[in-house]
C-alpha cells in the first residue's frame, strides 16, 4: 500500500499528487489485481472522484475501468438504452447523486400528506432507475443516500415540521434504507453520515459547486472516493480479517507485569480507565461481525492472560483465536499466527501503542497494515473510519468465524491424541454436502472467489452476478462443498466450477479454504465432479494452474489427483487431462450427502 | 512576496500538479502550454495554489484568470495584505 493513501490519509497530498500516485500504482500493480468495471451516473461533476477512487482501488488490488455518464445525465443513462454503457457491461454501477438532484422539495405551509406524496414521487424516480439498471446489467449498484443541504430556511424548525427539509431528506433517506434491506446487490453509500462526519460546513464548499459542479468541496473528494473504495473492496472479499492486538498501553494502561492486576488502567473509575474500557468494547464487537482478535504482545504468557481476565476489562481469553505473549520479535509472532490460522499476513492489521514496535512491523512484514494512534479514542476512531472491516454482507459463517477457529485449535490438540493422521482424521467423524450453487449459498460463493488467494488454481474472480448467471446458464458444472465434523460446522469451504465444451470439461475455477486443509476435501469434491462428469457424458476433464506469488500449495495439485500433464508455457501455466472413463474415486474419511 | 517569489513557488506547485519536473511558467503561460492542464487539472491546480499560498481565490477571479501572469497579480496582490 502506498504511503499517501494509507488511511488516516492527507487529502491534500492525494488531490496534488495523484498523477504520480497514479503512475506508481499502475506500474506496479501486480498480475493478481482483480479487473472491475464500474459505471459512474452522475447528477454532478464525478471525474476527480473517480480518479482518486482508482487510487484507492488499484492500492487493495482491485483493477478498475470507468464509464463515466456525461454531465448530470444519471436518470438518462440508467433508463433509456444508451449503446456505450451496454457495451462496456458494468459489474457495478454507482449512482452519484445529491440533495441538489431532487426534483421534489417541501414547500412552506405544504401539509403532510401533500410533502410525502412528494417524496413518494422522489423514490420512484430513483426505484424505476434501479430496476431499470438491475434489469439491463443485473450487475451491483451503489447508490448515495442525501446529506443535508448547507442553508436552513426554518432553523431548528427543519425538523419536527411537516414541510422541513431536514424531515423530508430523513424520510427519503429511509425509503432507500427500505430498498436495500429488501434487495441483495443494492448498497448505500451513506454520504449523510459521511458529510455530517466531515462536518457539514466544510463539506458544502458553494464556490466548487459553482465554479466545477461537485456537490461538496474538492478536498472532501478523498474522503468521499475512500469510503466508496470500502463498499467495493468489501464487495470484491478485499476486507481484512484478523485484529492482532497489544496487550500493555494498547487495550489498558499501564503494564501488567510491573503494575500487576490492581495496577493497571482499565475500568470505569478512572478516566483513562474508561478510555481504555471503551475500545475494549469496541474490539470485542468486531467478533459479532466476523473479525477475528489475536494477541501479539511481549509479556510472559501468565501475565497476560492476568490482565484479560480483570474483572473491569471485558476482552477474555477466550475472545481470541490465537494468543502470543512472548519476547519473539513482534512480526515473527505475526508470521507464525498467520500460519497458525492459514491466513495471509495481509488479512492483519496490527494495533500497537508503540510507534517503534509499529515501524519494525512495518519493516519486517510490509504486508500487514499498521494503524497508528497515540491513545485508545483515536485509536477508536481510526479503526471506525479504516473501512478494512466493511460489512455489505454479514452471514452466519461470519458471525462464528471465531469460534470456527477456536474449533480448529481442539482439533489441533486432538491430533496430538492419534498414533496416525489417518486415525485422527476418522475421529473427526467429518461429514460433507456437496451439490450446485443453491441461491442461499451465492454471496459466500461470490465472497469465497474473490479472497482465496493460496488454494487457487486458477484465481479467477467473479462478481455476485457472473456467479448467478453460470449457476443458471446449463453450460457449467458447479459444485461447492460445505464440510462438518464432530467439532463444528466449517461452513462452505470449497467451489468448483467447469465449462461444459462438447464432451469435455474445462475447470475454469478449483478452491478451497484454508482452513480446511489436509482433510480430504478436495479428493471428496474431486470424487463429485467426476460423478456428475460422468452423468452428464462428459468424456474428458481438463484441469488449468495458473501460478501467483500465493497458490504454490496447489501447483502439483492435479497430478496428485491423477491428471495427466498436457502442457506447459514459458510462464508455468500448466494444462492438465483426465479421461473420465479412467478414474477411481478417492478414499477419503468424509461421508458425503449429495445436495440437490 | 514579489511576483519573481511567486512565481519560483508556483512553478513548484505546477510540477507537483501535473506530475513533470520540467515544467516552467511564465506571465503569458496558458493552459494551451502544459498538456495536462485540463479542465479538470485547472480544479486541482486552483486548489493547490489555494493551499501552497494559504489563500483563497474568488469564484470570479477563478473563471476570470486568462493567463498565469493574472495567477500570479492576484496571488502577489492578496500577498501584499
Amino acid at each position: 500500500m502506498l504511503e499517501e493513501l494509507k488511511y488516516p490519509f492527507c487529502a491534500d497530498e492525494i488531490i496534488s499528487s495523484k498523477r504520480r500516485l497514479l503512475r506508481t500504482l499502475r506500474e506496479n500493480l501486480p498480475k493478481t489485481a482483480v479487473p472491475l468495471k464500474i459505471a459512474v451516473l452522475g447528477g454532478y461533476t464525478t471525474s476527480d472522484i473517480v480518479k482518486i477512487l482508482e487510487l484507492f482501488l488499484l492500492d487493495r488490488g482491485i483493477n478498475p475501468t470507468f464509464y463515466e455518464s456525461e454531465y448530470a445525465q444519471y436518470f438518462t443513462d440508467a433508463v433509456f438504452p444508451n449503446e456505450t454503457l451496454s457495451a462496456f457491461k458494468p459489474d457495478i454501477v454507482f449512482i452519484c447523486t445529491s440533495y441538489r438532484n431532487l426534483e421534489e422539495k417541501p414547500a412552506v405551509l405544504e401539509d403532510e400528506s401533500s410533502v410525502l406524496e412528494k417524496i413518494e414521487r422522489e423514490y420512484a424516480r430513483f426505484e424505476k432507475m434501479w430496476e431499470s439498471v438491475f434489469e439491463k446489467f443485473s450487475c451491483t449498484i451503489i447508490q448515495n443516500n442525501f446529506e443535508l443541504p448547507p442553508e436552513r430556511l426554518l432553523g431548528n424548525r427543519e425538523t419536527g415540521c411537516a414541510f422541513g427539509m431536514a424531515d423530508f431528506i430523513a424520510r427519503l433517506n429511509l425509503r432507500l434504507s427500505d430498498y436495500a434491506k429488501s434487495h441483495k446487490n443494492f448498497y448505500i453509500h451513506d454520504v449523510n453520515y459521511l458529510s455530517a462526519s466531515y462536518g457539514l460546513k466544510q463539506w458544502h464548499e458553494l464556490r466548487h459547486w459553482n465554479l466545477y459542479k461537485y456537490a461538496m468541496s474538492v478536498s472532501a473528494i478523498p474522503e468521499f472516493s475512500y469510503s466508496l473504495a470500502n463498499i467495493i473492496c468489501s464487495i470484491m472479499g478485499k476486507n481484512k480479517k484478523v485484529l492482532a492486538l497489544d496487550l500493555d498501553n494498547t487495550l489498558w494502561g499501564g503494564v501488567i507485569g510491573d503494575d500487576g492486576k490492581a495496577g493497571i488502567e482499565i475500568g470505569k473509575e478512572t478516566s483513562e480507565g474508561q478510555s481504555f474500557l471503551r475500545l475494549q468494547e469496541y474490539i470485542k464487537s468486531f467478533k459479532d461481525i466476523g473479525v477475528l482478535l489475536t494477541v501479539c504482545s511481549k509479556n510472559d504468557p501468565e501475565n497476560a492472560l492476568e490482565g484479560l481476565s480483570h474483572p473491569d476489562g471485558v476482552l477474555r481469553p477466550e475472545d481470541f483465536a490465537c494468543i502470543k505473549a512472548n519476547w519473539d520479535e513482534k512480526w515473527r509472532n505475526l508470521e507464525q499466527t498467520a500460519a497458525e490460522l492459514n491466513l495471509l499476513p495481509e488479512s492483519f492489521v496490527f494495533l500497537d501503542d508503540n510507534p517503534a514496535e509499529r515501524e519494525i512491523v512495518r519493516a519486517q512484514l510490509p504486508e500487514v497494515t499498521v494503524l497508528d494512534f497515540s491513545d485508545p479514542d483515536e485509536c477508536i476512531n481510526v479503526l471506525s473510519g479504516c473501512g478494512f472491516f466493511e460489512v455489505t454482507t454479514l452471514s452466519a459463517d461470519d458471525a462464528g468465524r471465531n469460534e470456527m477457529y477456536r474449533q480448529n485449535a481442539e482439533r489441533a490438540a486432538q491430533e496430538k491424541k492419534f498414533s496416525s493422521y489417518e486415525e485422527f482424521l476418522e475421529s473427526l467423524e467429518m461429514r460433507a454436502e456437496i451439490g450446485g450453487f443453491d441461491p442461499v449459498h451465492i454471496p459466500r460463493i461470490t465472497q469465497l472467489t474473490n479472497k482465496s488467494n493460496q488454494f487457487n488454481l486458477t484465481t479467477r474472480r467473479f462478481t455476485q452476478s457472473e456467479i448467478e448467471q453460470i449457476a443458471s446458464d446449463g453450460e457449467h458444472i458447479c459444485l461447492c462443498g460445505r464440510l462438518c465434523d464432530k467439532f463444528g460446522d466449517n461452513g462452505i469451504v470449497s467451489v468448483v466450477i467447469g465449462k461444459i465444451d462438447g464432451e469435455k470439461l474445462h475447470i475454469d475455477l478449483w478452491l478451497m479454504s484454508c482452513r480446511v486443509l489436509k482433510r480430504g476435501m478436495e479428493y471428496a469434491m474431486l470424487n463429485a465432479l467426476a460423478e456428475c462428469a460422468k452423468s452428464r457424458g462428459l468424456s474428458e476433464i481438463f484441469g488449468y494452474y495458473y501460478p501467483t506469488k500465493k497458490n504454490g500449495m496447489v501447483r502439483e495439485l492435479y497430478r496428485e489427483f491423477g491428471f495427466q500433464k498436457v502442457s506447459e508455457d514459458e510462464g508455468q501455466n500448466t494444462v492438465w487431462r483426465l479421461a473420465v472413463d479412467d478414474f477411481k474415486p478417492i478414499k477419503t474419511a468424509i461421508s458425503i450427502n449429495k445436495g440437490e | 512576496m514579489d511576483r519573481e517569489q511567486v512565481r519560483v513557488r508556483l512553478t513548484k506547485v505546477f510540477r507537483d500538479v501535473f506530475d513533470d519536473d520540467s515544467i516552467e511558467i511564465s506571465d503569458s503561460t496558458t493552459a494551451d502550454d502544459i498538456e495536462a492542464w485540463d479542465s479538470l487539472e485547472h480544479i486541482a491546480l486552483i486548489s493547490a495554489v489555494e493551499r501552497a499560498f494559504k489563500m483563497r481565490f474568488a469564484t470570479k477571479e477563478v473563471s476570470g484568470m486568462k493567463n498565469v501572469g493574472e495567477m500570479i497579480s492576484i496571488i502577489a496582490e492578496r500577498a501584499k495584505k
